[in-house]
């Protein structure tokens, strides 16, 4: 029992916690949006991969570690548009064409990393953002190293959580995005065009998915490797319905996620030899899982979720 | 601009859909081979000479799309129902894992001819079981599959890691975690001698063609093709939606259960982490190429192994990254929502 108090109070721990919930927060935020607009963009996983693998590639041919975020942000809005092109103007099954693009983004950002990095015994690897120290918190006991001393996208991706959930619950943009997602033909009556909505909403949820994935590479790592995102993706889209699609949910659901994920990491070296290690990370997936069994029938899903809209059609 | 339904659909228009889907695909990637700095059409016939071009390589490319018609049908069957089953690859590793497993503790020593089928029987019960789960949370929670099946992918993928670590190992095997070797009597017969070609190939094209029996002259598969298009009015109709469901999954997660078990009995002979190179997730993709027509998907997962199989030998040569496969593969399947669609609308100003 001492042995699991030690691990929740030690300070690494909860510094931990904010690293891994950091891409997770950003690519949750961006499948909420758009979600609440009405489309499921299941190319999260592959948009992710290609952040960071974008991200990764920008900063390693001489970009600044910001340029990279951007580049991975463009990168993420580009496959946006693709998935808005093939499932609001065509209003093709979102879940085979957020499969597709996952399949074609994930698969080109590989093409792309070894078209321009030559395989090598040891990957290559580049200077990642640094942990900000900020003044005096960071200085506190216990709470300066847990909790003041992440990098700069940490802190941006925390708040635009905050940012998120005070334009989608109070602001026109927030309401047009909300109507559309419920009942588009009730906010095209209103004057708002559904369709262009959409696109916005996706494009700029895959955008925030692309910046996700690159947190992966340019700050919680060094290097970019093929499977890195690891089924990031898909428990976003887990976290997206446990946070029954509301911004400040989905940085407490992931904040939550990230401790038990952290907390398995530091019992896997407690019970090592013990338990197999592969037990300890089925855990991230089995809790998506039991996550979405509980709040499943409990969330309110926006009411216009997978369906296509086309005007004049019902 | 807009889109309006066509009253009829040539039968033309319906073949020449996934051709022109392909020709797309291939016409787009041949872009990022330009950009790699090599002839795009020298590299295209490397593709297809590596592929075809010997009996060593027709062969291993035939062996390639055994597997992928099971995990395409897997998902061909299960999506005509609308049963998002994304699970094939976790339920492929299962079915894997539970007949090497059984040959190698409880069939040991059975003739051929009754332990591989009954390794058949075990392999697509692992898979089926590992999507009944999903499927159950689905009707009793409403908790959508399509997430679950993809997650459980990487569950299946740990416990199979756990197993050939564990329990399982095979002992002389110079620490390699990886399964014990199956029994010799569980190998699966050559279809031709001096390769790797074995008779799963004929296994999987004979399911297609049950299958495509199955749904266009039995009351099941009408009733799957209606709780599909319409849930609600399936139900109206008297289709007993649950039941339907789950007999769908149990074919489904069966079908990708047996691709794992043949790929085992047939190739490797044990099961190690890399025994698929995805097959479970390209096999969404065959479906999809196929529009979900089990014959189709034949042709299909021919087109994908050559790809694959064409890709590896293009790459040695002209320094090609293989990922160009995958990408390849990837654009096909969007390009061929794309083309469907047109069969299905035209465009008016």
């Amino acid at each position: 029992m001492s042995a699991l108090f030690d691990i929740l109070a030690s300070a690494g721990l909860w510094a931990a916690v904010l690293r891994i919930a950091t891409p997770l927060i950003l690519a949750t935020l961006g499948a909420l949006i758009s979600e609440r607009a009405g489309v499921l963009n299941l190319g999260i996983e592959g948009i992710m991969t290609f952040g960071a693998m974008s991200g990764w590639l920008a900063v390693f041919n001489g970009a600044d570690l910001w340029v990279g975020l951007l580049v991975a942000a463009l990168g993420g809005a580009m496959f946006g548009l693709l998935h808005s092109v093939l499932t609001v103007t065509l209003g093709l099954s979102q879940h085979v064409s957020g499969l597709g693009v996952t399949l074609f983004a994930s698969s080109f950002a590989y093409y792309v990393f070894r078209l321009m990095v030559p395989v090598a015994g040891t990957p290559p690897t580049i200077e990642p953002f640094r942990p900000l120290n900020i003044p005096a918190l960071s200085d506190l006991p216990f709470f300066g190293p847990a909790f003041f001393t992440q990098t700069a996208p940490t802190y941006l991706a925390i708040g635009l959580a905050i940012a998120l959930a005070y334009l989608i619950a109070r602001t026109p943009v927030g309401l047009a995005i909300r109507m559309t997602g419920e009942n588009p033909h009730a906010a095209e009556a209103q004057g708002l065009n559904p369709m262009a909505i959409r696109y916005g909403a996706v494009i700029f949820g895959s955008a925030l998915m692309g910046v996700g994935g690159a947190f992966l590479t340019l700050s919680a790592f060094n290097s970019f490797f093929p499977t890195m995102v690891q089924g990031r993706g898909w428990i976003c889209i887990a976290l997206v319905v446990f946070a029954s699609w509301k911004p400040e949910r989905a940085l407490l659901g992931a904040i939550l996620f990230a401790l038990f994920d952290a907390f398995q990491l530091r019992l896997q070296t407690v019970l090592s030899g013990v338990v197999p290690y592969q037990i300890f990370l089925m855990i991230p997936y089995l809790l998506s899982i039991a996550a979405l069994a509980v709040m499943a029938r409990r969330a309110r899903v926006p009411q216009a979720l997978m369906q296509p809209y086309r005007r004049g059609e019902r | 601009m807009r889109f309006e339904r066509r009253e009829h659909r040539s039968t033309l228009l319906v073949i020449a859909t996934p051709i022109l889907a392909v020709i797309a695909a291939l016409a787009i990637a041949g872009l990022l081979i330009a950009a790699a700095g090599a002839p795009v059409f020298e590299a295209y016939w490397k593709i297809l000479t590596s592929a075809f071009g010997s009996r060593l390589s027709a062969t291993e490319t035939l062996t390639r799309a055994s597997p992928l018609i099971l995990t395409g049908l897997a998902a061909a069957v299960a999506f005509r129902a609308r049963l998002w089953n994304i699970g094939g690859e976790g339920q492929f590793y299962l079915g894997a894992i539970a007949a090497a497993a059984a040959s190698a503790h409880l069939f040991a020593g059975l003739p051929s001819l009754l332990q591989i089928p009954l390794l058949f029987v075990v392999g697509a019960f692992a898979g089926m079981v590992l999507l009944l789960i999903p499927l159950w949370l689905r009707l009793r929670f409403s908790v959508d599959e399509v997430v679950t099946t993809l997650l459980l992918n990487f569950v299946a993928l740990l416990f199979v890691s756990m197993l050939i670590d564990g329990v399982l190992k095979d002992p002389a095997a110079f620490g390699w975690p990886q399964s014990e070797a199956v029994d010799a009597a569980a190998r699966l017969p050559k279809m031709l001698a001096r390769s790797r070609l074995h008779i799963g190939l004929g296994i999987a094209v004979v399911i297609a063609f049950l299958i495509y029996f199955v749904q266009t002259r039995t009351v099941f598969g009408v009733q799957s093709r209606a709780a599909g298009l319409n849930p609600s009015g399936a139900v109206f109709a008297g289709v007993p939606l649950g039941r339907t469901l789950v007999i769908v999954a149990m074919i489904s997660g069966g079908l990708a259960g047996l691709a794992g078990t043949i790929e085992v009995l047939g190739v490797k002979g044990y099961v190690t982490t890399d025994l698929s190179p995805g097959y479970g997730y390209s096999g969404i993709v065959v479906a999809m190429l196929a529009n979900l027509n089990p014959l189709g998907v034949v042709l299909a997962a021919l087109f994908t192994a050559t790809m694959f199989v064409g890709a590896d030998g293009m790459s040695r040569s002209m320094g090609i990254p293989t990922y160009i496969a995958d990408v390849t593969v990837a654009l096909s399947l969007l390009s061929m929502l794309v083309a469907v669609f047109f069969t299905q609308y035209r465009i008016r100003r």
